[in-house]
Formats: structure tokens, sequence, C-alpha cells
């Protein structure tokens, strides 16, 4: 009935705006991700050498024929790197007309100009311009500072060069916190997605039936997750502390500890003979409350969606509550569930904030993307975040690859 | 007759579990909201109990709409402040107490038992006391956070670091005391230039966001194209790409594109992790819209593109406000972009500025925590306002979080 070509036409023009912003933005970066976790990039390679130029006039109390001398200081930006290529422009007074000039240099228009091949690392030099004051020469409009001078040079970017190397990888792998964060983080995402799916599943059974206040509670369990993460775990830092904070206060004043606990900050306690992550569990006790209430709301959707004769059926059959739980409710929560818990525990394996606000990775709790921050900020090295960050990634297209053959079906719904 | 004798024993220990059981949260209740000082457990437990009973009462009227409750709640709420007027106790008064417990749980029998359900009547009072006692447990444990966040922002230097655990809010102190912090955050902090500039940057990427997925999602949502089921599919595999593995590539990029440190920084990436949740959830929304409207008025000559402006849009209005509502959330909420690419505290949106300026232990506690109520506050009072557009965006998208 209409014409398929134009449709189609219509449809890329209205799709190329989305899909080119999400390339810039999320495949390409991805792209420079990897290109980058083959490079040795440290923070300070990000600023390109450049050369340092600055004027200083040496002659005082000039009359007009006089001599007039300007020291020019050229200066490589880099310690390590040589720059090629300098071209250096600087408007010269036109109160004033070249004598000696060093080599490379000229002067055309009151615009001096110089072209130097190469500056070695480290390279600054103090060179002495010979200039004479014209016949019209006036003191009070002379000012060699006026305009800048300005330098441009080629210089080798490491960024978009094409060495590339393995060593990011060796120094990553052969560390060994790398092997203990991704424990930590396949620990963290696994029970904090398996508590947000208890606490959701609870919360969601609790609000199935109408009642008056269900709105209310409906709202109010949904707080912890649209609240801002900032505020939520300051509030529990806060709540946390060992000093200040209102829960270890609580348990002294009523003896029922006798001194504080340092909630986030204990990594290891002795429980029944084996060792045992305390802050760990406290950062996943957090993530349980603050995420339960997405599983909460899924479930609860697919709650409602049970078919009733179900459960009149297996009344008439003398079925128990906890029993139609099992047999019924169970079985049909079971799609939304497994969609759920692999959602959830990608999510959980991205997560940054919550443990970076919480810990800042102290105490047992470094996953892999906290790492991805130390590398970069704290080691500045960019070159082995990268490469932490790709590690995250293929881990990621796996549970990707896995969620995809589990529930094509259930994300049409 | 044994079965009655059962049941009998059975509410009887069930009422005193449930009373003492989550004393300890009508400890919380009771100092929060009546006292300013220090409760130890052991020495009130009774009156932990009747707050709780009325915690737990007025919980079940809520559930069951049963008048009985009211009652049991009214006397509860009476005990309490009987207790509350009473500090000390004497033996005689504890008699007293006592007979009202037993008359309170007869009480309670009675209410148990008012149903026919002989059968599975364990079952059906054990679960009944599952449910109103765990409604109490996660109201507890939602609320209870956010309130020390409130209360703790209202009190004095002093008093915060005298008594932590004091919960109760500080009525006493006159209005430029109370909100003392407040104006120490506005004034000292900087915080409404921060606040502006998260303002800004939502508001732009909530628009940005919109003015890309609306076509995007219509054209997955109606149109016939080659490759139109790949979009869709890559749709939600884009928004498992997590942040961290985008963010150092983007700081190098910015960093020499020389626009990292500036709120344009944040209008770009902003959008762009959100643009796949928007058309996701615009792209659904879109299909439920019934195509003989569209295609009618397509018959009659209209174009594409006005039929989109003319009848897909004012049908979607609510899709479209729910679509918002969720992104302008996640970008006022957003904390690492804002965190690895601003340095300017002349750019610093909220969360930014919270952690850089007052999560310091030189800073007071209680600035901190009103800086998080300031941060929260807005987006709460939102979700409350569309909480029914919002829910239901939450649900059609599958949220990113």
């Amino acid at each position: 009935m209409f014409n398929l070509n134009k449709e189609a036409k219509l449809a890329y023009t209205m799709l190329i705006p989305t899909i080119s912003i999400v390339f810039l933005i999320i495949l390409f970066p991805i792209f420079g991700n990897f290109w980058l976790s083959f490079k040795e990039v440290k923070l300070g390679d990000l600023r390109a050498p450049q050369p340092i130029i600055k004027e200083k006039l040496k002659t005082k109390d000039i009359e007009p024929g006089d001599d007039i001398l300007i020291e020019y200081r050229f200066k490589n930006s880099s310690q390590k790197k040589p720059i090629f290529n300098i071209k250096i422009t600087d408007k010269i007074s036109e109160f004033i007309s070249p004598v000696e000039i060093t080599e490379g240099c000229s002067v055309n228009n009151n615009l001096l100009s110089c072209y130097f091949e190469e500056w070695k690392p480290k390279y600054n030099e103090k060179i002495i311009f010979k200039f004479k004051a014209n016949d019209n020469f006036e003191i009070d409009n002379f000012n060699p500072k006026e305009s800048k001078p300005r330098g441009v040079a080629d210089a080798d970017n490491i960024l978009t060069n094409l060495k590339f190397s393995l060593k990011n990888f060796q120094k990553i792998l052969q560390k060994n916190e790398t092997i203990e964060n991704i424990k930590v983080t396949f620990l963290y995402s696994f029970f904090a997605t398996i508590g947000a799916l208890l606490l959701g599943i609870s919360a969601a059974l609790l609000l199935e039936k109408n009642f008056l206040g269900k709105g209310f509670f409906r709202g109010l369990f949904l707080f912890p997750f649209v609240s801002p993460v900032i505020a939520v775990a300051f509030t529990w830092v806060y709540i946390l502390d060992p000093f200040k904070g209102f829960l270890n206060n609580y348990l002294l004043n009523n003896e029922f500890i006798s001194e504080p606990i340092f909630f986030l900050g204990l990594k290891k306690v002795d429980f029944l003979g084996f060792e045992f992550p305390f802050t760990l569990f406290i950062v996943i006790l957090f993530e349980s409350w603050r995420y339960f209430p997405l599983a909460f709301l899924f479930i609860l959707a697919r709650l409602q969606a049970i078919p009733k004769d179900l459960y009149e059926a297996s009344d008439i059959d003398g079925a128990t509550k906890i029993q139609q739980f099992f047999y019924i409710t169970l079985p049909q929560l079971l799609g939304v569930i497994s969609l759920l818990f692999i959602l959830r525990f990608i999510w959980n394996f991205n997560k940054f904030e919550d443990i970076f606000l919480l810990t800042g990775g102290n105490a047992g709790t470094r996953t892999l993307t906290v790492q991805v921050y130390d590398e970069a900020f704290a080691l500045s090295n960019m070159g082995t975040a990268s490469s932490v960050a790709v590690l995250i990634f293929i881990l990621l297209a796996v549970f990707v690859f896995i969620h995809q053959k589990i529930a094509p079906k259930d994300i049409e719904e | 007759m044994t079965n009655n004798i059962y049941q009998f024993f059975f509410i009887y220990l069930y009422s005193i579990i449930t009373l003492f059981l989550l004393a300890v949260i009508g400890d919380f209740v009771s100092i929060s909201i009546f006292l300013s000082k220090n409760i130890f457990i052991y020495k009130n437990i009774f009156l932990y109990c009747f707050i709780y009973a009325i915690c737990f009462f007025a919980i079940r009227i809520i559930i069951t709409n049963q008048v009985s409750n009211i009652f049991i709640f009214i006397i509860s709420l009476a005990l309490s402040y009987f207790f509350l007027l009473n500090k000390e106790i004497n033996a005689y008064q504890l008699l007293i107490i006592l007979s009202v417990l037993i008359a309170f749980n007869l009480l309670l029998q009675k209410y148990f038992t008012a149903k026919n359900f002989s059968n599975f009547l364990f079952e059906v009072s054990f679960l009944k006391f599952l449910k109103t006692n765990s409604l109490i447990f996660f109201s507890f444990i939602i609320i209870f956070p956010f309130y020390l966040m409130f209360v703790s922002s209202l009190k004095s230097q002093m008093i915060l670091l005298q008594n932590p655990t004091d919960l109760s809010i500080p009525f006493f102190y006159s209005i430029s005391d109370f909100f003392s912090s407040y104006i120490a955050v506005i004034t000292q902090y900087n915080f409404l230039n921060f606040a502006l500039n998260s303002t800004i940057v939502s508001f732009v990427t909530v628009f940005v966001s919109l003015f890309f997925s609306i076509p995007g999602a219509y054209a997955v949502a109606r149109l016939r194209f080659a490759g139109r089921s790949k979009i869709s599919s890559s749709i939600l595999i884009i928004y498992m790409v997590p942040a961290i593995v985008l963010v150092i590539p983007l700081y190098v990029i910015f960093s020499q594109l020389g626009f990292r440190n500036s709120l344009f920084s944040l209008m770009i990436v902003y959008p762009a992790t959100t643009i796949p949740v928007a058309l996701y959830m615009l792209q659904g929304y879109f299909k439920g819209i019934p195509y003989e409207l569209e295609e009618s008025a397509l018959i009659d000559g209209c174009s594409r593109i006005g039929v989109i402006l003319r009848i897909t849009l004012p049908l979607s209005v609510p899709a479209i406000l729910s679509v918002s509502l969720y992104v302008f959330m996640i970008a006022w909420n957003e904390f690492l972009f804002a965190f690895m690419f601003l340095d300017n505290q002349e750019y610093f949106t909220i969360p930014r500025g919270l952690y850089t300026q007052l999560d310091d232990q030189e800073v007071p506690r209680q600035y901190l925590m009103a800086g998080s109520v300031m941060i929260t506050v807005p987006v709460l009072l939102l979700f409350f306002i569309f909480e029914r557009y919002l829910v239901g965006g939450l649900t059609a998208g599958s949220v990113k979080g």
C-alpha cells in the first residue's frame, strides 16, 4: 500500500541522529578503550608536548635610535619527548626594527617568525634578539609584551601513534590484587543480586493483594532506588561510622558491644573457624537494600498477571497457602526472576559509585570497577586502567551472551 | 476442643513473640517521636511493646480495613501515652500493666479466631504474623536512613556529637537555628551554584534525549526497514555497557578536545547514555497505540511527520512524561561522569559538589546530611507527584540501575 522504499528511507533519517550519537559516545569509546589498553599511556601523557615561549625586555631608558635587547626564552614543555617543526610567531612593535636576529628567524611586516626543526626533551634556551628603536619611537606606547608569542609544533602523540604492546595486560595480570578483585567482584555481584531478589520477592508478596495503603507502600518501597546514590551512601556511612555513627552508639549505650565495630573497615572476621569478609557483607547488604525495589516492581507486575483460577482450583483441592506459593506462584515467577537475576548481576558487576562512596574500595571490597578508577587516577596509569576495563568488558560480553541465550522472549513481554 | 487449646497457645505465644521480637523498632520509633534522650531496651520493654503494637495494628487497619483493629489501636495508643507520663513504674502499676497485656492478648485471640479457618489456622495466622511484621520491617529499613538523614541535618554540632542516638526533631530551636545547616551549606559551600548546574544539565539531558529518541522509537515501532529487528535487540545490549568502560576513553578524548572540564561534556554524555533506555521505553508504548488511527490519517493524505505530531505524540503524553522523569532522575543523580570530568568548582553538579566540598572529616556531619537532604528532596517530590507515571515507566523500560 505504501511505498516501502520511502518508508525505509524515512526510518533511516529518523534513526541516524540517534545511532550516530550512540556510536560516538558509546561504541567509539569502547573501541577507544581497547586501543588505550594496548598503549602505555600515563595520565601526564594526555597533555601533548608543546613549545613554551616567553619574552623579556632587557634594555631600559630607550631613546629613539638606541639598541633594544629582547630576550626570548624557548622551552620544550616535555621532559621526555622531543618536538618537531616548531613554528613561532610574534607580533613586534612598529616602533622598532630588527638588527640582529638568530638563525631561523625572520621579520616581515612587524611579524617575527621562527622555524626550528627539533627541540630535544628538556630543551630550554635564552636567546637575545637585537632591535633598534625607530625615529618615531614613543616610550609610552612601547610594550613588547602586548602580543603573546605563539608556538606550534609536531610531537609524537602516544595516543594516536601505532605502537602497541601487551605490557598493560602483563602488568595487571601479574598483580595478585587483580585475581583477588575478580573474586570480590563475583562474590559481590552474586550475593547482592540474590539479596535484592529475596527482598524484592518478599516485598512483592506483601503488596500482592489490594488494600487501602497499597499505593503508599509501593511508593515508599521505591525510595532507596530513586534517591541519589550519593545521599543514601553518605547516610549509611554516617549511620555505620564507628565513633559518630548512630548504630555503634546505640549498640554501645545498650551494652550489646563493648567497643565500636568498624562496619566499613573490617576486612576479615573469624567466624566459626573461617574468615568472613565482613565489610563486603555490609556492602552487599547496602546493595540489596538499594536495588530490591527494582526486583519488587517487576515481580509485583508479574504476580498480578498470574491467573486467579489457578489459586481457586488449588483452594478446592485443599492446598495450603505455603503449598500454593511453592507450586503455583514460584513457578509462574521463575521467568521474571531469572531475567532479573541476569540483569541485576550484570548491573552489579558494572557498579562503581556505591562501593566507591561507601568504602573507597578498602577493606576487601575492591571490585574491578574500583580498580579501574585506582589505576587511572591513583596510579595515574590510563593504560592499565583501560586494560582492567577491557577485562570487565570481556567478562560482561560473556554474561550478555548468556542473557541473550536465556531470555530473548521475556524481554519482548 | 483440642484444636481450640492448640489455637489458644499458639496465639498466646505468637502475640508475645510479636510484641517482643521487634521491640527494638518500638524503641527507635519511641525515641524519634516523643523523647530526646537515650532509652535502654531492658528498662522500658513494656513501652516498646505497646509502641510496637501501635505500629502492628496501624498496619493491620490499613491492610484489612477492619474496625475491630481500630479499637486495639486506640487502646495501645492510650497505654503508651500512659507509660510516657509515668516513667517510673511501681509494682502496683506493673500488675495493671500485666493484666492489660493479658486482656490485650485475649483481644488478639478473639481477632484471630473470628474468621473460620479451622484447617489451616496455624499456617494462616503464621502468615498474617509474618506479613504484618514484614511490612513493619520493610517500612522501617527504608524510612529509618531517610529519617536519620533529615533529623541529623537539623541538629547543632554539639548535640550531634554529645548524643548521636538522639532521634528527636529539635522543635525547641528557633527557625534560624532549625535550618542553620541548610543556610550554612547554601552560603558557605556554594550549593545554589551546584543546584543550578544540576538543573541545567538535567533539563538539557531530558530535552536532548527526547529529541533523539522520539523519532528513533517511532521508526523502530512503526516503520518497516531492513535491520529493524537488529536495532531493537541491540538497544538493550547497549545499555548494559558499563559506564566505567566508557569513562576512561571519554576522559582522554574530552581532554584532548579541551571540553572535559565543562557542563557541555555532561550534556553530551548523559543523553547518549539515556537515549537507548528512552528509545526502548517509547517504542514499547508506540507499539501499543492502535495502528488504525495512524493508518486512516495516512490514507486521508497526512504525511508521516504529520501523523507523528498530530496523532502519536498527543496519545503518548503519559509515556513521554514518564521517560522525561526517568531521564531527569538519572541525570540528577549521576555521579561517576560528573566526578571524573569536572575539576572546576564553578561547574560542579550537586553530587560532585557534595563529594568534594562536604565529604571531609573536617566538615560537620550535619552539613553533609543537609546537602544530602537537598539533593534527595527534589527527586522524591517529583517521584511522589508523578508516581503513577514513573512506576509505569520503570516497569516498562526494565530500567538501568
